[in-house]
């Protein structure tokens, strides 16, 4: 199952000196409510993506809280201003304590 | 139990929207919007962003989608199908089977191997004596080339697979073939496409080809055209075949469905196709 969670991040390589860019980051979960039943009438376990975090250059940047009734494969993106160059990391929890993990350099001139 | 859905409802919505149409064409004064142009589809028609998912009077089933599945789709970062592109590319070059084979060892580079492939099938195939679609193709080259078991019918694979090879095409026009050896499946699955059937006695032409452009509904009936598929469905919240969407529509009148990858459906997935054809593929498609 873990095998199937990849995250994906799409942020710029490049931005000039406090420009405006758009992270945007997918990860492909089955954001299972624990609110379904299988075809014996048993409720499946909730496993979902509960939480998501962004550092910059270690500084928390973003951090997003995620509840059951979020769709199958979590999109997010937010706006970011840097003023230097460094490197974003991506962290995404799961109710199965898994960590998901992205990041990339932003080199900015 | 977000899943539970009263199939009364479905079907009284589904009589209404038919009933109120009679009405229409009735008295057309009545309805204000009708009244407007006559036709639901000139707002569509009048819309050059929708010129490149048209084709005549074929209109993609992204015409008929809200704005917002209509982004989700149009950013292959946003659009969740993608995935199953990506599992796809990953199944490609799996060495699998007797034959220490992969795709790849006898197709190489999917893109240009692949390109244009999708769009002209189901086509006729000779080893089965009838019709085969994409995923008969895929599984014919697992037993027969790699001396590899068949891969399950909506599997994680099977999907994968299926989308990697249709985006190939993504862009082309759908052209399939329904003379010479094809021509008696292609009748089979046109008249499955005028049968009434299910407890509400509702034939696929009378949703797809008498009504598009009405509401039914919450839903906004489209000319039911197949170039988008596979699709990632939000309600289903997944990828999934077009033969699982020939499932829900049997059962959205109470029919009972056929099998995914029956001849049935088959046959009629040729029908559906040919009614397309000149519509650009649009795989993997997002719809509602
Ligand atoms: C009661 C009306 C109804 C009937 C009958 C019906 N469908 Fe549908 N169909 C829908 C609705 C509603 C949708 C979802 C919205 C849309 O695309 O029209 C849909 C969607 C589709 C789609 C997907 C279109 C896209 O762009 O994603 C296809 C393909 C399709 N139908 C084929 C068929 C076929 C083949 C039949 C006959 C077996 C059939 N439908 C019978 C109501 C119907
Ligand atoms: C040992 C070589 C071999 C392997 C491995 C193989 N194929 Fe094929 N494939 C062929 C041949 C040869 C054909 C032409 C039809 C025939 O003779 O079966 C073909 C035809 C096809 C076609 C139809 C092409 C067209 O123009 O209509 C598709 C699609 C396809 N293969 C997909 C796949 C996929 C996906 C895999 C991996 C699961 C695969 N093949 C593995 C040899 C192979």
């Amino acid at each position: 199952m873990a095998a199937d969670i990849k995250p994906r991040i799409r942020v710029p390589q490049t931005a000039k000196k406090d420009e405006i860019i758009e992270i945007k980051t997918l990860i492909s979960h089955p954001m299972e409510s624990g609110q379904r039943k299988d075809s014996q009438g048993k409720i499946i376990p909730r496993k979902i993506i509960n939480k998501m975090t962004v550092a910059f250059n270690g500084k928390p940047v973003f951090e997003a809280k995620l509840e059951p009734s979020i769709s199958a494969n979590p999109y997010l993106s937010f706006f970011l201003k840097c003023s230097a160059s460094g490197n974003l990391d991506f962290t995404w929890t799961d109710d199965d304590g898994s960590v998901y993990k992205a990041t990339q350099a932003i080199t900015v001139a | 139990m977000p899943r539970l859905r009263s199939p009364l409802l479905t079907a009284a919505a589904a009589l209404a929207v038919l009933g109120s149409l009679a009405a229409c064409d009735g008295d057309k004064s009545k309805s204000a919007a009708m009244a407007d142009s006559g036709d639901p589809l000139a707002q569509y028609r009048a819309n050059p962003k929708y010129k490149a998912f048209m084709a005549g009077e074929k209109m993609s089933g992204y015409v008929f989608a809200s704005p917002e599945t209509q982004a989700m789709q149009d950013d292959d970062f946003e659009n969740p199908g993608m995935l199953a592109v990506q599992d796809g590319e990953e199944e490609w070059s799996k060495v699998e089977g007797a034959a220490g084979k992969s795709c790849a060892s006898c197709h190489q580079d999917a893109a240009k191997s692949m390109k244009g492939v999708a769009v002209s099938y189901p086509k006729f195939e000779p080893k089965r004596g009838k019709l085969a679609n994409i995923e008969h193709r895929i599984n014919l080259c697992r037993t027969e080339h790699m001396k590899a078991p068949e891969l399950k019918w909506e599997s994680k694979p099977l999907l994968g697979l299926t989308a990697y090879v249709e985006h190939q095409s993504r862009g082309l026009p759908i052209s399939v073939k329904v003379d010479g050896p094809a021509a008696p499946f292609f009748e089979e699955g046109k008249k499955f496409y005028y049968t009434r059937r299910g407890q509400m006695d509702i034939a696929c032409a009378q949703c797809h080809e008498q009504n598009p452009g009405m509401n039914i509904g919450v839903e906004n009936l489209s000319q039911g055209q197949s170039n988008g598929y596979p699709t990632y469905r939000l309600k289903w919240q997944s990828f999934g075949s077009l033969h699982r969407r020939f499932e829900g529509c049997n059962q959205e009148v109470r029919a009972e469905p056929y099998p995914r990858g029956s001849d049935e459906y088959t046959n009629l997935e040729l029908y559906v196709a040919w009614r397309g054809n000149g519509l650009k593929s649009e795989a993997p498609s997002v719809r509602r």
